[in-house]
């Protein structure tokens, strides 16, 4: 390549340029590039050459022959800086696929805790009175006779308080159960937060009942109090039909059937409607409620001729297996961790 | 309750063609819900047969059975016989039947079901060869159609006072097509315990008119004489001071026939009911009882004394009841004795079960008639102190009619009269009446504004008086409403206001959902356990919630000293088990048997917390508790004492780490959980609530005693405890070794303060960089020499970071290094090399001065 080329033929210096785009063009590789550049641009190149040869030509030749040069020169550094990004933007690609892992490889260094369901579906119960204004009470488990019984207007001789269904503390004298239920939270608010009341209790329960398939000493409910001015049997059924589609679906409804409990006049059994039930729709039992005996208001101080409301109850236990299809009690109370791992955070 | 339908049928209009679980359903509408259904059970054909002839063959295994020809009808005879197995006699069209049973005779009438036939229990029938013969049916037993218990033979028609032709349906003939419906009656309603109550529900449901087979005014009653069966009642130890028995009728029957039996109709009503047949004179009292609702009991007067008395028991005396148990009595029992000629004994547990000495046998001709009314309450308290619930007791606890007794005394006189053949004493015995009838206002409006539908005065009325109230109007909208007797139930206005709502029907009520007063969400606490329980889950932990019930065996293996706070249980006075008496005092005495479980079913590494109240008997008071009736609103001082009564019950959280913390994969290996993870834990949860703790070494059970954090909260409150446990721990309750775990009382922090403050807006000036290494004693706690460097660095130290420990050959003994890394940011420019360097000095200085520490070099 010691051919000095001649600034001022145009069709040399064309040449010089177009083997200079080809050798750009069949560069395959940064390296062939850079070669390439090399030997088309480099100080020894035809058209450094000819540049050069610029400073010793007339100078009437001079500028037609820096105009033809310099457009050359430019055209193949243009041609040279394209190629160049193009073969770089190749070499990238080609390392980040080299780069590619296997993104299905197991990842559970740390392994996920779950909440459990009966937890997760007091939380949702609990929102949604919530949700409503009302508000969420406690109360302990170890709890006086007179709370869990006389206050709900279960006289000293119900049957309830037999042994035989009820936890006592030794000695009995002591006059305390394991609560039989978490009606005693309706007297506790009753007493602590007066009225106008609107309020939800959920909470463990307690009765000596064998743990089998659809029973377990231990168990848990929620329970519902509304006391205001005014309520009626009419607002307990549209509570409860609220209630039922927030668990159960928007197509789920209540029903109540006359019964009988000593804190609630008139009483009621609710069903509600499962659509989802094993074998088609249909009514379901789900818990009991009624207007709130005038007894249990005036226990707590309240004036049954001035303040009126309902109450309700329901096991949340009976709410999960009727949901989720679980039909043996043992999975929900033995602990094991493969049945909370299933719900995750959410029931 | 079982509600024979063909029975009730006597006392109302019931269609023939009445869909039974239809009924069901109506019922349960108005608050019977539906126990049990019994239908038909038995499928033809089943016929009338007339034995022909018969031959007894004896066989091989000794038993001698009948080879029969049965005239079953034209409809199911055989024309011919079969040649090769001919019947007995000579030949007319008919059956061969093999029979067993020995209690009849050719020209009896008997009841033969053949092939195709269903038997109760799905037994179905087909024509079988046996010993010799093709058996073409079967005779069938009283047992083998569910109509009793007795097999010794089979059903002779005219043993039952029944008759027909061969080939007449027997199963219309022995009422096998009947239906009956078992309901659940709720416990404030007595008087739905009969078939008086049932069939007046059944009325008011359908609009019938109903005529009470139960009311002194229209049935037949004796007038009472002074020469009636001297009763005394002598009360010595009335309960609540109501007297046990406050109502005696006594009737006479003399000359029964004691071979007279009890007819097949009444039997039948007897076992549809559910009561077994015994004798007439008992069957009679059963059957009125459950007719009317009146318990009643029959004596011998041939066995009785001179005078009935009925008083309370001696403490300690002895009786045998007729279920043949000796029962030890109580002072509280309410007895039935006799005194004078052959009397001087016990003769009954009153309105419970009677004794053997005077009860009607098989010679009885003479018999008293017992109606009584007792007190609830004594007979409630009898029943369950001798675990002993009879027909009769479950009716008087309930409420018995307080009228009903001349009536159902004189019911069963004349049954006993028409079906055993004696006569009526017109001498009756009549102790006590019936107490004047409850009389309520009730304003109807408060009814429509409590149920929250409108009712006419009307329409109220009309209810009211559909089951059986009198009702007045006194004024405009006001009614006095006088409550039949049988009503016990209904004391108050509400009572009334139940009835009108349950018999106009619930389904009339409307959905309306109330618009609650504004509340304030959930608390501080509820909010601050679903942030804890969350952040656990999300950290690895899954939530279990296991019975509190422990024993002092647990204590012991959790190895608390004797005078740990933590073995003051309450204790249970009828626990599950003899084993579990104690409640729990901490959630890790519970959660371990957890994690043991779950380890036995093959998990392998295992991370469980649980969250709930642990409680103590520390601090109770002692003697009775709080006593009070319903309806009674204590003082001030009296809902104190309430409260005070209940054991303290903290909210606490525990959680147990046994195996990796980090699971071994693809990416390397697992590691196992170690007490710096569980203490982490704790950190994190008083970190995400906004608090700082105080990390101290601890020796307390059931941690290692040189692994064991105690977390101090800023006022001083001990959170709880994390680490290792003990090895001897999981020695005893058979975990894994190095397990970890941790407890805390939320309640602890949530009773904190929330001291966070903001220190002004965030400095952006460049941090400088600082690190240290120190040599100090190996016991002294990295925390105190940490805090030391922050106080000697000054405010500028943004982070301390501790990035290294180091114990070794390179270190002299009992010493260890520590490596600090020291990062400054001032507020308000950059920080040059040598302004840091000086920070860093003055900490270590500090360090020196307080620590003995030595900068490394």
């Amino acid at each position: 390549m010691t051919d000095q080329l001649d600034p001022l033929d145009e069709s040399a210096v064309k040449q010089a340029v177009d083997a200079a785009l080809s050798a750009f063009a069949d560069a395959h590789s940064l390296d062939e590039l850079k070669q390439a550049k090399i030997d088309h641009t480099g100080d020894k190149s035809p058209l450094a050459l000819a540049n050069r040869a610029i400073g010793g030509l007339d100078k009437a030749d001079k500028a037609a022959a820096g105009k033809i040069v310099g457009k050359s020169r430019g055209q193949v550094k243009q041609a040279h800086d394209a190629r160049l990004a193009e073969l770089e933007a190749e070499r990238d690609a080609a390392v980040l696929i080299e780069e590619a892992i296997d993104v299905t490889l197991p990842s559970n260094r740390r392994q996920l805790g779950a909440r459990h369901p009966l937890s997760l579906i007091q939380e949702q119960a609990a929102d949604y009175f919530i949700g409503l204004g009302w508000e969420v009470a406690e109360g302990p488990e170890i709890e006086s006779e007179w709370l869990n019984f006389d206050a709900l207007n279960f006289g000293p001789d119900h049957p309830a308080r037999q042994m035989q269904d009820t936890f006592f503390v030794d000695p009995p004298e002591a006059g305390l159960v394991l609560r039989t239920h978490t009606s005693p939270v309706q007297s506790r608010s009753l007493l602590e937060r007066g009225v106008p009341l609107y309020v939800v209790c959920p909470g463990k329960t307690f009765r000596t009942d064998e743990l089998d398939a659809t029973h377990t000493p231990v168990f848990h409910q929620i329970e519902g109090i509304a006391i205001d001015k005014g309520l009626t049997m009419a607002n307990l059924q549209g509570t409860l039909d609220g209630f039922a589609r927030e668990m159960f679906g928007p197509e789920s409804k209540t029903r109540l059937r006359p019964s009988f409990f000593p804190f609630t006049e008139p009483s009621a059994e609710m069903d509600f409607w499962f659509p989802n039930k094993v074998g088609g729709p249909g009514w379901i039992e789900w818990g009991g409620c009624g207007m709130v005996h005038p007894n249990v208001l005036r226990a707590a101080g309240i004036d049954p001729d001035v303040y009126q409301g309902f109450a309700f109850g329901m096991g949340i236990e009976r709410t999960l297996m009727l949901r989720e299809g679980i039909n043996d009690m043992h999975d929900m109370v033995e602990g094991d961790v493969r049945f909370s791992a299933r719900f995750g955070m959410k029931a | 309750m079982r509600v024979p339908l063909n029975w009730l049928a006597d006392y109302v209009d019931l269609p023939a063609n009445t869909d039974p679980h239809a009924l069901a359903a109506e019922f349960a509408g108005i608050g019977l819900e539906e126990e049990d259904f019994f239908g038909p059970e038995t499928t033809g054909p089943l016929v009338v047969g007339r034995v022909l002839d018969l031959v007894k063959e004896e066989h091989s295994n000794g038993k001698t059975i009948n080879w029969c020809r049965v005239d079953v009808g034209p409809e199911h005879n055989e024309a011919l016989d079969d040649p090769k197995d001919p019947q007995p006699g000579p030949e007319v069209p008919s059956r061969g039947i093999i029979c067993g049973a020995h209690n009849f005779v050719p020209g009896d009438l008997i009841v033969a079901c053949l092939p195709g036939a269903v038997l109760p229990g799905d037994f179905a029938i087909a024509a079988r060869k046996t010993y010799g013969h093709t058996s073409d049916g079967m005779i069938c037993s009283a047992k083998e159609l569910g109509l009793g218990e007795d097999h010794d033979g089979i059903i002779v028609l005219s043993d039952l006072d029944l008759t027909g032709e061969p080939g007449d349906d027997a199963i219309a003939l022995l009422g096998l097509d009947q239906v009956t419906l078992d309901v659940n009656v709720t416990p404030d309603r007595g008087y739905q315990l009969s078939m008086r109550g049932i069939a007046r529900e059944y009325a008011q449901m359908k609009g019938q008119t109903f005529t009470d087979i139960g009311s002194p005014t229209t049935a037949e009653v004796n007038a009472p004489t002074d020469d009636g069966f001297p009763v005394v009642i002598d009360d010595a130890n009335p309960i609540h001071e109501v007297p046990g028995c406050d109502q005696f009728t006594a009737l006479q029957v003399t000359g029964l026939d004691p071979t007279a039996k009890t007819p097949f109709w009444m039997q039948r009503r007897l076992q549809q009911a559910g009561m077994r047949p015994i004798s007439l004179t008992v069957d009679v009292t059963n059957y009125v009882m459950l007719e009317l609702g009146q318990p009643l009991h029959a004596y011998d007067t041939a066995l009785l004394g001179d005078e009935i008395v009925v008083r309370r028991a001696q403490a300690g005396e002895k009786f045998t009841t007729l279920d043949d148990i000796e029962r030890t009595l109580d002072a509280e029992d309410l007895l039935i004795t006799d005194r004078g000629g052959k009397g001087g004994q016990i003769i009954g547990l009153a309105g419970v079960m009677g004794g053997a000495a005077v009860e009607v046998g098989d010679e009885t001709t003479d018999v008293v008639i017992e109606a009584a009314h007792f007190d609830p309450i004594s007979i409630a308290r009898t029943s369950r102190r001798h675990r002993l619930s009879s027909e009769a007791s479950r009716r008087f606890e309930r409420g018995v009619d307080p009228k009903l007794g001349p009536v159902a005394a004189r019911r069963c006189a004349d049954l006993l009269v028409e079906l055993g053949g004696g006569t009526l004493s017109p001498a009756t015995t009549q102790i006590g009446q019936a107490p004047e009838p409850t009389v309520i206002e009730l304003p109807v409006e408060r009814v429509s504004s409590l149920v929250g539908v409108d009712y006419s005065t009307a329409e109220v009325t009309g209810l009211l008086e559909s089951i059986g109230a009198t009702v007045e109007i006194v004024a405009q909208g006001r009614l006095a409403v006088t409550v039949p007797s049988w009503r016990t139930d209904i004391t108050d206005n509400v009572d009334l206001i139940e009835e009108v709502a349950r018999t106009g029907g619930y389904d009339r009520i409307p959905s309306v959902q109330p618009a609650a007063r504004a509340g304030s969400g959930l608390t501080l606490a509820q909010r601050t356990r679903r942030r804890v329980s969350n952040l656990l889950a999300a950290d690895g932990f899954t939530e279990v919630l296991s019975y509190p019930f422990t024993n002092d065996k647990r204590d012991d293996q959790l190895r608390l000293e004797t005078d740990d706070v933590r073995r003051k249980h309450v204790r249970l006075a009828n626990p599950m088990s003899e084993d579990l008496p104690l409640m729990r005092t901490n959630l890790l005495s519970t959660l371990v048997d957890l994690v043991v479980r779950n380890l036995g079913r093959g998990a392998k590494d295992v991370a469980l917390f649980e969250a709930g109240l642990v409680s103590t008997s520390a601090g109770l008071p002692d003697g009775p508790g709080p006593r009070h009736l319903p309806g009674y609103h204590p003082s001030d001082e009296e809902l104190e004492a309430i409260y005070a009564s209940v054991p303290h019950q903290p909210y606490h959280y525990a959680g147990i780490i046994a195996g990796n913390v980090e699971l071994p994969g693809v990416w390397g290996k697992g590691r196992r959980a170690e007490a710096a993870d569980v203490i982490d834990t704790v950190r994190r949860i008083a970190k995400t609530n906004g608090l700082d703790v105080t990390v101290e070494a601890d020796q307390i059970s059931p941690w290692h005693p040189g692994r064991a954090a105690k977390f101090v909260l800023a006022d001083g409150q001990n959170l709880g405890h994390a680490g290792e446990l003990h090895p001897k721990v999981c020695e005893n309750l058979a975990l894994p070794s190095r397990t970890v775990a941790f407890e805390i009382d939320l309640d602890a922090l949530l009773a904190q303060q929330d001291l966070r403050s903001w220190g002004g807006a965030l400095s952006t000036f460049p941090v400088s960089r600082q690190d240290v290494a120190l040599v100090v004693d190996a016991e002294l706690p990295t925390q105190t020499l940490a805090a030391t460097l922050r106080e000697g660095a000054g405010e500028e130290l943004e982070l301390l970071e501790t990035f290294d420990l180091y114990t070794g050959d390179q270190l002299p003994e009992g010493k260890k290094s520590l490596a600090f890394r020291l990062t400054f940011r001032a507020p308000d420019r950059t920080l040059k090399a040598d302004e840091a360097s000086a920070m860093r000095e003055a900490a270590t200085a500090l360090a020196a001065e307080r620590h003995g520490a030595e900068v490394r070099s």
